[in-house]
């Protein structure tokens, strides 16, 4: 295992929890691309000194091990398909909102501004504007209205 | 009987497919998906019976060695958390057939075959022998989640999807890297090969990859301080979604928590993990008695009663874990039959919160009954299945000296009685609402009674199974403890005909990777 590997792979779970920590979920995509990267490289790493390519009786006295890039190529994939999901929920975010932005949960604002006794200075204070328009099956957004 | 180790896998899965391509025609999709899970739950119910006779069973899927392939190994523990998952499934899937007919039904034509794959997830992360195919199982279980949350494309559900979409892909990722720590300080991610190994390994690198999977698994299970993301996000989709989510996630999280950390032998962790037992009962209890709506109640009370699991294993001693498998057999079906519940209130109310609702036990008898018996058990009043899983949960902190978490489990208790007479009071007694309108088809609704009577059905049978069910717990934890038993089951030679040959190419494959790869 190189130093330039594990340089590397701090690099990108630095970079990728910075991005991930954001509230826009196009930057937490592009974090969980990079924390996967990193996992993949990790899992590269795992499997020690680099050989010749793992083909069956190829002569060589030294081979890969291949179990690691098995389990990166599976994980690879799994990653692609989820960033895909994650980017059509944020479509779909954008579509009801307008924006990307992960909201808050409404419920529970509600409840703690009932337990703090400022059940009536919530809707002001923290409600976000909502899209009427396709906004109309959540009961939530009608509290106190 | 091998063969229906891989057939519990695959079956779900085939179903599926098989769900989506009639798609068109609704009574054949139903009847695909009704027949998957009940084969699935047969074949599980067939292999408790043949493991508890003949011991456990081990498939080398390929016929490959464990150190290099799959293995699935179906012992006691496997295959009897199998069954009560797979039959609570095979009822939540009836009650949602009968939703489909009200305001509150999800999609008929996704919810039914991803299921499926759901249940695939499920008994794959069950019966795995290695933490990459379970990585694998999580993501397949995961996938279906995320899909099951966020079909209907409401705001409020693709707003709680976000949080529990990105929770859980951090928790994958961490896993993903524990695997690489796993494997380059032990050269296996077999359970098995881990078991063997761990005399061998430095303590610091043991206990630092044992508090990476508590933590990796802590947050699937919701433990306490991972535990945030679910009483916001299990409300907002359907009642049937939200019933499987709370009876099967998070106990998947703590089946595989409890393999795994007895597998690593970690002992010097029980305070840790006690500790936070602790405080996960608590602050869901005291999460639960803040909110207004059923929903939320009963997820709070997800959070509060993964503590009593996680107790029994932080005692790690044979009582202890065998407290942690009961409770858990108790708490899939009861935890699902209470939110089926609250899918009845919501149908018959038109909302499930407790502000709104009023006076159904005067209009509908049936459906306070169906409360108040998982209610009670969930707060461990006897004769119920929970009051014999806390009693030897708490026999086993007594014994194990830690008073603390025992007087900590009481007072949970006391308080989750609170909570559920709060929903009781609420709901049930008071003035009477008047019903959702238009009210729901009644065959609709009778198909829902049913299943969920079903279920409350299945609770009362653990309770008076409780006697074999605690015989067959002790056996699991002493097995679990041991870990010698599980090592010669996964490395004995296969000597079972069902397993399929090993191809000619495949040997000489593995024997030259092992002449290499050291």
């Amino acid at each position: 295992m190189s130093a330039a590997l594990i340089a590397s792979v701090a690099a990108l779970v630095g970079a990728g929890v910075f991005l991930v920590t954001s509230r826009s979920l196009s930057r937490i995509v592009l974090g969980f691309a990079l924390l996967g990267h990193a996992a993949v490289l990790s899992l590269l790493a795992s499997g020690g000194r680099s050989g010749a390519p793992p083909i069956a009786d190829n002569g060589e006295p030294v081979i890969s091990d291949p179990l690691p890039q098995a389990f990166s190529l599976t994980a690879i994939v799994i990653a692609f398909g989820l960033t895909l999901f994650v980017l059509a929920l944020a479509r779909r975010q954008q579509v009801l909102t307008g924006d990307d932005l992960v909201e808050d949960d409404i419920e529970d604002r509600r409840i703690a501004a009932v337990a703090s006794g400022k059940a009536h200075a919530y809707d002001a204070d923290v409600a976000t504007p909502t899209n009427a328009e396709t906004d109309t099956i959540d009961p939530e957004s009608e509290v106190g209205s | 009987m091998s063969t229906l180790v891989g057939l519990a896998v695959v079956g779900p899965l085939l179903a599926a497919a098989l769900g989506l391509a009639v798609a068109r025609w609704p009574r054949v999709r139903d009847m695909v998906t009704l027949l998957g899970l009940a084969g699935t739950t047969a074949a599980a119910a067939a292999l408790l019976i043949s493991v508890r006779a003949d011991g456990a069973l081990v498939v080398r899927v390929g016929g490959w060695s464990p150190d290099l392939g799959i293995v699935l190994v179906a012992d006691l523990f496997a295959v009897l958390i199998l069954v009560v998952a797979t039959a609570t499934i095979l009822v939540v899937e009836i009650f949602s057939i009968g939703q489909r007919g009200t305001a509150a039904g999800a999609d008929p034509s996704i919810v039914g075959p991803v299921l499926l794959v759901l249940t695939s997830g499920v008994s794959l992360a069950i019966l795995t022998g290695d933490l990459f195919t379970l990585f694998v199982a999580f993501e397949l279980i995961l996938v279906s989640s995320y899909v099951l949350l966020t079909h209907q494309g409401r705001r409020g559900q693709v707003r709680s999807g976000m949080t529990y979409v990105v929770i859980n892909l951090l928790a994958s990722t961490l896993f993903l890297l524990g695997i690489a720590f796993v494997y380059a300080s032990m050269g296996t991610v077999n359970f098995a090969g881990i078991a063997e190994q761990i005399p061998n390994l430095d303590n610091g690198t043991r206990l630092g990859i044992g508090m990476w999977f508590l933590i990796v698994f802590g947050t699937k299970a919701a433990m306490f301080p991972l535990f945030s993301w679910l009483p916001d996000s299990y409300p907002t989709a359907p009642t049937t979604v939200t019933a499987v989510f709370a009876g099967l996630l998070t106990k998947i999280g703590v089946y595989v928590l409890i393999r795994f950390q007895t597998t690593l032998g970690m002992d010097d962790l029980g305070p840790v993990i006690l500790a936070a037992a602790g405080v996960t009962m608590l602050v869901g209890v005291a999460g639960a008695l803040a909110q207004d709506d059923v929903k939320r109640i009963l997820s709070f009370h997800v959070v509060s009663q993964i503590g009593y699991m996680l107790m029994g294993l932080g005692l790690f001693s044979v009582a202890g874990v065998a407290g942690a498998v009961l409770f858990l057999v108790h708490q899939i079906p009861v935890k699902t039959v209470m939110f089926l519940v609250g899918g009845l209130i919501e149908d018959d109310q038109g909302s499930s919160s407790l502000s709104r609702v009023g006076g159904l036990a005067a209009r509908r008898p049936l459906m306070a009954m169906l409360f108040a018996l998982p209610a009670l058990s969930l707060a461990g009043i006897p004769p119920f299945s929970g009051f014999v899983a806390k009693l030897a949960l708490i026999d086993a902190g007594v014994a194990g000296g830690s008073v603390a978490i025992v007087v900590v489990s009481l007072v949970a208790s006391a308080l989750t009685l609170l909570s559920m007479s709060k929903i009781w009071l609420g709901a049930f007694w008071r003035t009477p609402t008047p019903p959702a309108d238009p009210p729901s088809p009644g065959s609709a609704r009778r198909t829902m009674t049913l299943a969920t009577s079903t279920a409350v059905a299945g609770t009362i049978t653990i309770a008076a199974l409780a006697g074999p069910l605690w015989e067959m717990s002790e056996d699991i934890a002493r097995d679990l403890l041991d870990g010698s038993t599980y090592i010669d089951q996964v490395n004995a030679e296969p000597g079972s005909a069902d397993v399929d040959p090993v191809p000619v190419d495949a040997v000489n494959d593995t024997e030259s990777v092992e002449g290499a790869g050291s």
